[in-house]
């Protein structure tokens, strides 16, 4: 819209002194207040009014609010979903892109696919596949009954159900990496005598480890902020099945907002250290590349 | 030409890492998929029809799409914006809003449900200057609106910002040296090469909209027929006890989620074409190649 005006006045253009793949100052600064702006209202207001409404009646109410038994039991759970889904996801994730990033088999890309299916499905299905799967009136439901073995409405359900909704993070975050990397250190390695597992953890782990943490951290907060699945499959019992975020629906709809919110600056805060480590992360990659780029560019000078 | 499996190759351990990724993939993914499908041929194919035409799944389907589609809509016009503004032009806070452009993926969805809700409720902080106006945020079609605007906002930017990073300065020098105004050059040089970004992006942004539960619940008031998304109508039938009917219409979401991420995948190839043929189009890459 602004920048049509730049093409309706050709002469005023030219004449300026700037060059030609960049715009005018006063439209530069016009877009620049717009992003800032949009991302302002989307992204910092939520976050500020987060903040500000779980310290609205102090610090000592703050606390008192996390002191809480049904949040600590909620706090607990979640960790523990999160601790046994992130490890799960972890090796799946590495023995994923060995099998896809250093070997060419068939069918290669359709396994690509189907492990990025979860990504695709909707949270609030996510879960009711695992109703439909262990549920009383489901497949196996009848079963489970017979031997006494509770899934869903338990604790087990909602580790499945955060598995599920977590599944890609790690394997796509390593497959392009190990694909990238080559199997050339590997079979310099193998050659000189080290076995598959040396091979591993001295070669390829080394190689990848910024990606694992990229991915493990990206695959925990997800883990840790997941709601639509876990509400399906938890039953939402208190100080029992009730993971953080659903605790935060039970406060807020019993119109507790600041404690709702007290509870809620602790996934905020998650949210926020997620973000640091990646940006870290990314940071550091970045100057990696550039280190390699320059060392190759040295060696080819030479 | 005989067929083969698998190339052949020294490094160890294909059996095992393939055998655990089917295995796992199968027990947690394919497996319990394929259950929702087999509850939902325990229908008839009529009974089936008329849980998932039904008029309150109708209505909830028109607000799903019609909702993620004005949303993803918004993502694709700003997010193409913010992407140019954070790869072209250097302000202060530039990094910090780069790396704040990622919280809708880190920050749970309940979170940002609520912290929406208290935003454009109408004594909240945006809510109470519209209220005046006449318009009603919270709990209306616009809420939903504003939820899956946030969630989906990372993505138009994360797959243009690489593309405009790559692209070639020379190109637009070339441009404008032949002639063209900035507008023109944007429009018929830069605007080709990060449109099949931009669209992979927009069907992204989509496809998590209509899935989308926890940031919507709070906001959209919930009502049936009226502010009511398709997830929300799979989470009242079960409540309800309507096993059936729940995966009648998750079987509908579903088919409709396989088809969007087809559709990403020959966005993804589209792309990644472009960006092969482009140097062989345009004359040999030797100046590209000289840099590195």
């Amino acid at each position: 819209m602004a920048t049509a005006i730049t093409l309706r006045n050709p002469v005023a253009v030219a004449t300026k002194s700037r060059p030609a793949t960049t715009e005018d100052p006063f439209v530069r600064w016009l877009l620049t207040g717009i992003a800032v702006l949009f991302l302002g209202v989307f992204l910092f207001l939520p976050l500020a009014i987060v903040f500000s409404s779980a310290l609205a009646k102090g610090w000592t109410f703050y606390l008192a609010s996390l002191r809480e038994p049904d949040a600590w039991a909620a706090i607990r759970l979640t960790l523990i979903a999160a601790g046994i889904a992130v490890p799960a996801n972890l090796v799946f994730g590495v023995a994923a892109a060995w099998a896809i990033g250093k070997f060419d088999f068939f069918g290669k890309s359709v396994l690509i696919t189907l492990i990025d299916l979860p990504f695709a499905v909707s949270p609030v299905v996510s879960g009711l596949i695992y109703v439909l799967l262990f549920g009383l009136q489901g497949v196996l439901g009848p079963w489970l009954a017979a031997h006494d073995i509770k899934i869903i409405f338990a604790v087990p359900g909602i580790v499945l159900a955060t598995i599920f909704v977590t599944f890609p993070f790690v394997a796509r975050e390593l497959i392009p990496l190990v694909q990238a990397q080559g199997n050339d250190e590997e079979e310099a390695a193998l050659t000189l005598g080290a076995s598959g597992w040396q091979t591993f953890f001295r070669i390829t782990l080394p190689n990848i480890k910024w990606g694992l943490l990229y991915g493990v951290i990206l695959c925990n907060a997800r883990a840790m902020g997941e709601f639509g699945a876990v509400s399906v499959v938890s039953g939402h019992i208190r100080g029992r099945t009730n993971t953080v975020p659903l605790h935060i629906e039970i406060l807020y709809n019993e119109y507790q907002f600041v404690p709702a919110f007290a509870v809620a600056s602790l996934l905020a805060l998650l949210a926020l250290l997620t973000l640091f480590v990646k940006s870290a992360i990314e940071w550091k990659t970045k100057r990696q590349m550039a280190h390699l780029e320059a060392a190759a560019a040295v060696e080819g000078a030479v | 030409m005989t067929f083969t499996f698998k190339q052949r190759s020294i490094l160890p351990g294909f059996g095992l890492s393939l055998g655990f990724t089917i295995l796992y993939l199968s027990l947690i993914v394919l497996i319990p998929l394929s259950a929702t499908f087999l509850k939902t041929s325990s229908l008839t194919w009529a009974q089936f029809w008329h849980v998932v035409t039904a008029p309150r799944a109708l209505a909830s389907y028109r607000l799903s799409f019609g909702a993620s589609a004005i949303a993803a809509f918004i993502n694709l016009v700003f997010g193409l914006l913010v992407a140019w503004v954070l790869v072209r032009y250097s302000f202060p806070g530039r990094r910090l809003l780069d790396s704040l452009v990622d919280l809708p993926f880190a920050l749970p969805t309940a979170v940002a449900g609520i912290a929406l809700t208290a935003i454009y409720s109408t004594n909240g902080w945006i809510g109470h200057y519209l209220q005046p106006l006449g318009i009603k945020a919270a709990y209306s079609r616009l809420g939903v609106v504003i939820a899956l605007t946030f969630t989906g906002l990372p993505f138009v930017v994360r797959t243009v910002q690489p593309v405009l990073e790559d692209l070639d300065k020379e190109m637009e020098e070339a441009a404008a040296s032949l002639g063209a105004g900035r507008w023109q050059t944007i429009r018929r040089v830069l605007f080709p090469a990060v449109m099949p970004a931009a669209l992979t992006g927009f069907a992204m942004a989509f496809a998590r909209a209509v899935g989308e539960y926890g940031s919507v619940v709070f906001i959209s008031g919930n009502m049936p027929m009226r502010t009511e998304i398709t997830p929300l109508l799979i989470i009242t039938k079960l409540e309800q006890y309507d096993y059936a009917g729940a995966t009648a219409i998750a079987v509908v979401m579903l088919i409709v989620s396989f088809a969007l991420l087809l559709t990403i995948n020959l966005l993804q190839v589209w792309g990644g074409r472009r960006e092969k043929t482009r140097p062989a189009l345009e004359g040999p890459p030797i100046p590209v190649q000289a840099q590195a």
